[in-house]
């Protein structure tokens, strides 16, 4: 149960722990229909942001997800303080999401194939990237590369985080040099961009799936409104860096209603299967024996039927 | 060539004002001495009359032959490029261009390029693999355009791209910060085996004056948040971003462009010396391995090794929150339930 806050507005007649007003619509909305409906508004289709459990639960087959590096954390190597010290952000951040940092990676299957898949949270200080963050899309991809699994990235994030600097700057350079190797490498890569996917995030990984997919109406943008106003003075037009234009232009392939996405994905995987390894055969499965390769066990062998529910289905 | 020249080659000594390595990672004794030092690196770096991608070029290099287009859409002015040859060696040079008198500089569009800059770049890129040329490349950019052309032609997608060519580039890659990194639009042909930087550039996420209106919520912090995001060469060679720093002659680089471009340009060819000599596919791996250990992060590891790997989540977290708290600042705390949107503290990022 979430604490009251003493500065709540008065006279709200829904109190906000089961009710939810949609911005696309002012309807309000109860909360539990609203997490049956994937949190999408059934009146007007808005869609509202998913938190990290969440997402993994719609799109993955139920109890595969395995999550992995589960105990990387930000520290604060610049000593970075703003308004508040970056750790405190941190342990804020921490606490209000129950999460480690802006994003989770690890395997799982969706409609039965096996694939290497990272999800960012916007609730985690904006979704920013930092370190953490560029680690784990960056582990996400060699794994995928080790495994030969296609690789998903569901990206949510407000871009670099800017309390780590160029540390952070340098992980568009990482992740998207991990990328490359698994483009090489002949294994697929889906971006999937949520609302908001911009800055680093969008000038990095997100833009490069070999299919982008985009949520409807989602912010996909280089720089925001407020920094082009800002920088340039220059008013950018309605309807403008949503994700229908970002299709019009051709940067992504379809714009996927939320229920719609893991069909999607279904459809997409039966193609977008990884070209076998260059190397003989041999040496194929030797990779595939030395730790964490699914390639020569079956795919009941890998769906460890033991482990309870992840916790969005609590 | 350089042996001739050490004293303008010194990395120590370039920021006195600014703080060493040792204490990175602390919180800083925001000073005003300390400020104005910073802040006027920031004005060092942005000042109009600093020696730009091509007036350097034309003042280290010879046969320098400039090259147009990016064959898909049009021609950028804010990003230039072509041949040019560094003593023996021949090579691709790309840069940011800025201009020094105010109509050049609307015309360069104050050296902040569209996607065509990023997608004339890598046509370039890929003409020095093909040709085995070096490749050169001088950063000096506010950040890539923020407005409604370029985000209609992808200027995001275009520096991701960017990015990806260079990190897998078969030819060898020096890039020089010159001036103002700013952001992606820098780090889009920044991606390099070495990236050296002169003494009164700025590497940054973003720029000052957009990091202190998001954080602080007000433009006037920008000197701040120059503070904050450590954003001098001196500090970004200790972070291991940047590898070295070109002393500037006393007066900075617009007073002496002569003796700026001539340490510059023996610091360049020596690295070029150096790459040209190695193997590439180590030399490919080396360059893959700078960026992958660019970071910093902490792994309370023991959660997570590989026999463990099957252990869901929710396990994880009760052993977190059992016998191995401690391990984390603050308790994780409950899981929360009810997924919200709304967030009692500003959205902390890039931009938007």
């Amino acid at each position: 149960m979430p604490i009251k806050l003493p500065f709540r507005p008065r006279g709200q007649s829904f109190p906000p722990d089961l009710w939810t007003k949609c911005p696309g619509c002012q309807e309000m909305l109860y909360n539990k229909q609203l997490e049956k409906s994937l949190r999408v508004c059934e009146t007007c289709s808005h869609h509202f942001r998913l938190r990290v459990d969440a997402r993994l639960a719609q799109l993955l087959d139920h109890d595969t997800f395995r999550e992995r590096d589960a105990g990387l954390e930000s520290i604060d190597p610049l000593g970075f303080v703003d308004q508040k010290p970056y750790p405190e952000r941190l342990a804020a951040a921490r606490s209000s999401t129950g999460i480690r940092d802006a994003a989770i990676w690890g395997t799982g299957a969706i409609g039965g194939h096996r694939v290497a898949i990272c999800v960012m949270d916007f609730a985690f200080m904006g979704g920013s990237m930092g370190s953490v963050v560029g680690e784990k899309v960056t582990r996400a991809a060699e794994a995928a590369l080790a495994d030969r699994l296609p690789l998903i990235v569901v990206s949510a994030s407000g871009g670099a985080r800017m309390q780590e600097g160029t540390l952070a700057l340098m992980q568009l350079a990482k992740t998207v040099a991990a990328l490359g190797r698994l483009a090489d490498a002949g294994v697929p890569y889906v971006s999937v961009m949520t609302d908001p996917t911009t800055g680093g995030v969008f000038a990095s990984y997100a833009a490069l799936g070999d299919v982008n997919l985009a949520e409807p109406d989602a912010l996909i943008a280089f720089a925001g409104a407020r920094v082009s106003a800002a920088t340039i003075a220059e008013t950018l037009p309605e309807g403008f860096q949503r994700a229908e234009f970002l299709f019009q232009h051709g940067f992504v392939d379809r714009v996927v209603k939320r229920a719609e996405l893991r069909d999607a994905l279904i459809g997409l995987l039966g193609y977008l299967r990884p070209r076998p390894p260059r190397r003989a055969a041999s040496a194929a499965s030797e990779d595939g024996s030395s730790g964490n390769g699914f390639l020569s066990r079956p795919l009941s062998s890998m769906v460890d039927v033991r482990a309870e529910p992840e916790r969005s289905r609590g | 060539m350089s042996a001739q020249n050490p004293s303008g080659l010194v990395a120590e000594g370039t920021s006195a004002a600014v703080p060493a390595e040792a204490s990175l990672s602390q919180p800083q004794r925001v000073d005003e001495a300390l400020r104005e030092a910073v802040w006027a690196r920031v004005q060092q770096a942005r000042n109009v009359k600093r020696p730009h991608t091509l007036e350097l070029v034309r003042l280290m290099a010879t046969e320098v032959i400039e090259l147009h287009g990016d064959r898909l859409f049009g021609d950028d002015p804010a990003l230039v490029g072509g041949f040019c040859r560094f003593g023996q060696h021949r090579a691709v040079f790309v840069g940011q261009q800025k201009g020094s008198e105010v109509e050049e500089n609307v015309a360069r569009n104050f050296g902040m390029p569209h996607a065509e800059g990023y997608r004339k770049a890598m046509r370039l890129f890929r003409l020095a693999e093909r040709l085995g040329l070096p490749v050169v490349s001088f950063v000096d950019t506010p950040g890539a355009y923020p407005g409604a052309a370029s985000e209609e032609r992808g200027v995001a997608e275009a520096i991701a791209r960017s990015i990806g060519v260079m990190s897998g580039l078969r030819t060898p890659i020096v890039c020089v910060i010159t001036g103002e990194g700013g952001s992606g639009g820098a780090l889009a042909i920044a991606v390099g085996d070495v990236v050296i930087a002169l003494e009164n550039a700025i590497y940054s996420v973003i720029s000052p004056e957009g990091c202190a209106s998001i954080l602080w919520r007000s433009p006037e912090a920008a000197q701040q948040a120059a503070v904050a995001m450590r954003l001098t060469a001196g500090e970004q060679q200790a972070l291991g971003v940047i590898d070295m720093v070109v002393a500037e002659p006393a007066e900075g680089a617009h007073a002496a462009p002569e003796e700026t471009a001539r340490r510059l340009g023996s610091r360049i060819t020596e690295q070029l010396d150096e790459l040209m000599a190695r193997d590439l596919d180590v030399l490919l791996d080396d360059r893959y391995a700078r960026f992958r250990r660019m970071g910093a992060f902490a792994d309370s590891g023991s959660v997570v090794t590989p026999r463990q790997e099957r252990q869901s989540l929710t396990e994880r977290l009760r052993l977190l929150l059992g016998s191995g708290r401690g391990m984390l600042g603050t308790d994780l705390g409950p899981l929360r339930p009810d997924a919200a949107d709304d967030q009692d503290e500003p959205p902390l990022r890039e931009d938007v």
